[in-house]
């Protein structure tokens, strides 16, 4: 049936490592070229218009800034918790509740508005975001459940909850019954350092740092890691399974809603029922093709937020949907999945000798 | 039409996508896979439906493209799972990201248009008779084939050699294999088995539910249908239970706003979601029970040694 087959290697290929989300991305952009093809557009001026135009200016490079910034925040937190084996997929509804948490001082406490007001605005934020992955970690702790459906689920609830606060008690009453909450003034915006890139920027080059240090240097880093190869051994680094768990949703929920509250408080500037185009899942592939790795996480989120940038760009100059970044994700994702297998397995043909391990 | 009959009715309706679903993941999941893109496979089900029936006006034609376009649009996560033996986690996410992402692309341009509406069965006789007629014999095909596949799927699972065939494979492919039975062939068509049940649900959603095509319609319906085979323990009848324990939720939420209790419409659309966590703790706290009933394989790759 199948004339090639995989044969495992003795260890992972450090060539492929490098080599394997590459190739992805040159796949990815056939494949792309393909999709926009079959949506209508001639494909070679759409891949301009995509993937190099949106790299030209300081404008656009800015932008990308500006889109990275949540990309940033929430991949780091999930690359560590994704290390551990705990598949944290809510952080969407976490950015929308720490958004939601921040908020609150612009909206219920306008008075208060000084640098120290920003600064418990982002805590609040961290706050907010961390509580609501705290619900899915205590769960599966404490009864077993999956994570993966418990996060999914609130994120759900945190945009019912977002919704209803903006159309009933957050509602701007200067605002002609439109379902958004006052505008942020003063202190309660992000200060900017060029363009719209706020200062949530240097926040989200910190939490890779941090991500860093943790994974490298520090134990609590190193028992996540053990913990994700082998829960078993991950007891004698003296932490619990439940308390790895419980961390590692804490850490990614509150960078999540530090997104969130940089969105809101960094680029909106007010509370609306929609805050996130998606990137609390979009961070899910920043994640796996930053192979869970600081370094990693950081050029993934640069090229996650070309394909929004692409995506707007297409967007008007050439009509094509909104959700063909959705769709390119999509894709992307599989495709580095996919290359990952060279990574461990090589391909040999069906019924050649086996040659000596090379 | 009594208020009861109404209500019947309407929880018939909620639950027939989510149990069409969840039957088909529950065969996925038996034979040790775990696929989490059951909401892509249903976007693109209710997308590719809703787009044939406009097309061809034939509602009927429409249910079958979103059947196929389910299982068709699975095929990347069958070759990473089955033939790269990619993360399962991380393939199905993929899945449900492309679908929805590629169901809004396909779907931008019937966004408002009105669909065609698969028409409800008439048994002459039957149908008429009061209550008893709509609420049993008043409903269009695709609520009878949910009933007629959980007996299926039942029969197929505990009744047939093929079905003990795909329950060892979930519970030791080692072992399977070694009994020379083709583990990823059979994985390879339990998937696709998910993939036509998830595009059916999808399809029951835009050609019937609500004929219309509107953006992420599937509304976590597919997520939804995930925890409800953990609820059932991976037993086909326990689904067909929870399926519509979780219709008369989502109902129940829906009279509720229409009654207004004064509580705000979005924490009763907020019920299901709820209802689905407190399933889920409920279930999982025993774990004796979830543990003697998981396929052991799940979410296990399988590659044979050559």
């Amino acid at each position: 049936m199948m004339m090639f087959t995989l044969e495992r290697r003795p260890a992972p290929s450090r060539l492929w490592s490098l080599a394997a989300p590459l190739l992805a991305l040159a796949l990815a952009v056939v494949l792309s070229a393909v999709l926009f093809a079959a949506l209508g557009h001639p494909p070679l001026r759409a891949l301009y218009v995509y993937f190099v135009e949106p790299l030209s200016s300081m404008w656009s490079l800015e932008e990308l800034a500006v889109k990275a910034t949540p990309l940033l925040l929430i991949g780091a937190g999930l690359a560590l918790a994704y290390r551990a084996n705990v598949w944290n997929i809510g952080a969407e509804g976490q950015l929308i509740m720490g958004a939601i948490a921040g908020s609150a001082i612009p909206i219920l406490w306008p008075g208060w508005n000084d640098p120290l007001a920003m600064v418990a605005m982002l805590l609040l934020g961290m706050a907010g975001g961390a509580a609501w992955a705290a619900i899915p970690a205590f769960l599966k702790n404490r009864f077993n459940t999956n994570e993966i459906l418990t996060s999914l689920m609130l994120v759900y609830v945190a945009g019912l909850f977002l919704d209803w606060l903006v159309r009933g008690p957050w509602r701007d009453p200067m605002g002609f019954n439109f379902p958004k909450s006052v505008a942020f003034e003063g202190w309660h915006v992000l200060p900017v350092l060029s363009g719209r890139v706020h200062v949530g920027f240097v926040l989200a080059g910190v939490a890779v740092i941090v991500l860093w240090l943790m994974l490298s240097h520090m134990r609590f880093g190193f028992a996540v890691r053990v913990q994700g190869v082998s829960p078993r051994a991950a007891r004698f680094s003296g932490f619990s399974a439940a308390s790895i768990t419980m961390h590692v949703m804490l850490f990614s929920g509150a960078l999540a809603g530090l997104a969130g509250i940089g969105e809101v408080a960094g680029v909106i500037g007010h509370l609306q029922p929609s805050i996130s185009p998606g990137y609390g899942f979009a961070a899910i592939i920043v994640a796996v093709l930053g192979r869970l790795s600081p370094w990693g996480v950081l050029f993934a989120a640069f090229l996650l937020a070309l394909t929004y940038l692409g995506g707007e760009a297409a967007q008007l100059a050439l009509g094509m949907p909104a959700k063909v970044a959705q769709a390119l994700q999509g894709m992307l994702l599989f495709l580095i999945l996919g290359a990952d297998v060279l990574v461990h397995y090589r391909i040999v043909r069906r019924g050649a000798k086996r040659e000596g391990t090379a | 039409m009594s208020g009861l009959e109404a209500f019947l009715l309407t929880v018939i309706a909620a639950s027939t996508p989510l149990l069409l679903a969840a039957l088909g993941e529950l065969v996925v999941e038996r034979a040790g896979v775990l696929n989490l893109g059951v909401e892509g496979m249903m976007a693109t089900g209710a997308v590719i439906a809703f787009a044939v029936a406009l097309a061809t006006g034939s509602p009927l034609l429409g249910v079958l493209a979103g059947a196929l376009a389910g299982a068709a649009v699975a095929l990347p996560f069958v070759f990473l799972t089955q033939v790269l033996a990619a993360n399962q986690v991380a393939s199905g996410l993929a899945l449900a990201l492309f679908g929805l992402g590629l169901s809004g692309l396909i779907g931008e341009g019937f966004v408002g248009q009105p669909g065609v509406r698969l028409e409800r069965l008439h048994i002459p006789g039957l149908s008429d008779i009061p209550f008893i007629g709509p609420v049993l014999f008043g409903h269009d095909v695709l609520v009878y084939l949910s009933f007629f596949m959980t007996a299926a799927v039942a029969w197929f699972l505990f009744r047939t050699r093929a079905g003990l065939i795909l329950r060892a494979v979930g519970t030791n492919h080692t072992a399977a294999h070694a009994l020379g039975h083709p583990v990823r062939l059979v994985r390879t068509l339990a998937i696709l088995f998910g993939g036509v049940m998830a595009g059916l649900a999808g399809a029951y959603l835009s050609v019937s539910y609500t004929p219309q095509w509107v953006e992420d319609m599937t509304a976590g319906r597919g997520w939804i249908a995930l925890a409800l085979v953990v609820f059932a323990t991976w037993r086909p009848l326990r689904v067909l239970a929870g399926a519509y324990l979780f219709g008369a939720v989502w109902i129940l939420g829906l009279h509720a706003q229409a009654a207004g209790y004064g509580l705000p419409p979005q924490f009763l659309s907020a019920l299901p979601y709820l209802a689905t966590i407190a399933a889920l703790v409920l279930i999982s706290r025993n774990r004796t029970l979830t543990l003697t009933n998981t396929p052991a394989m799940i979410g296990q790759p399988f590659m044979p040694e050559r």
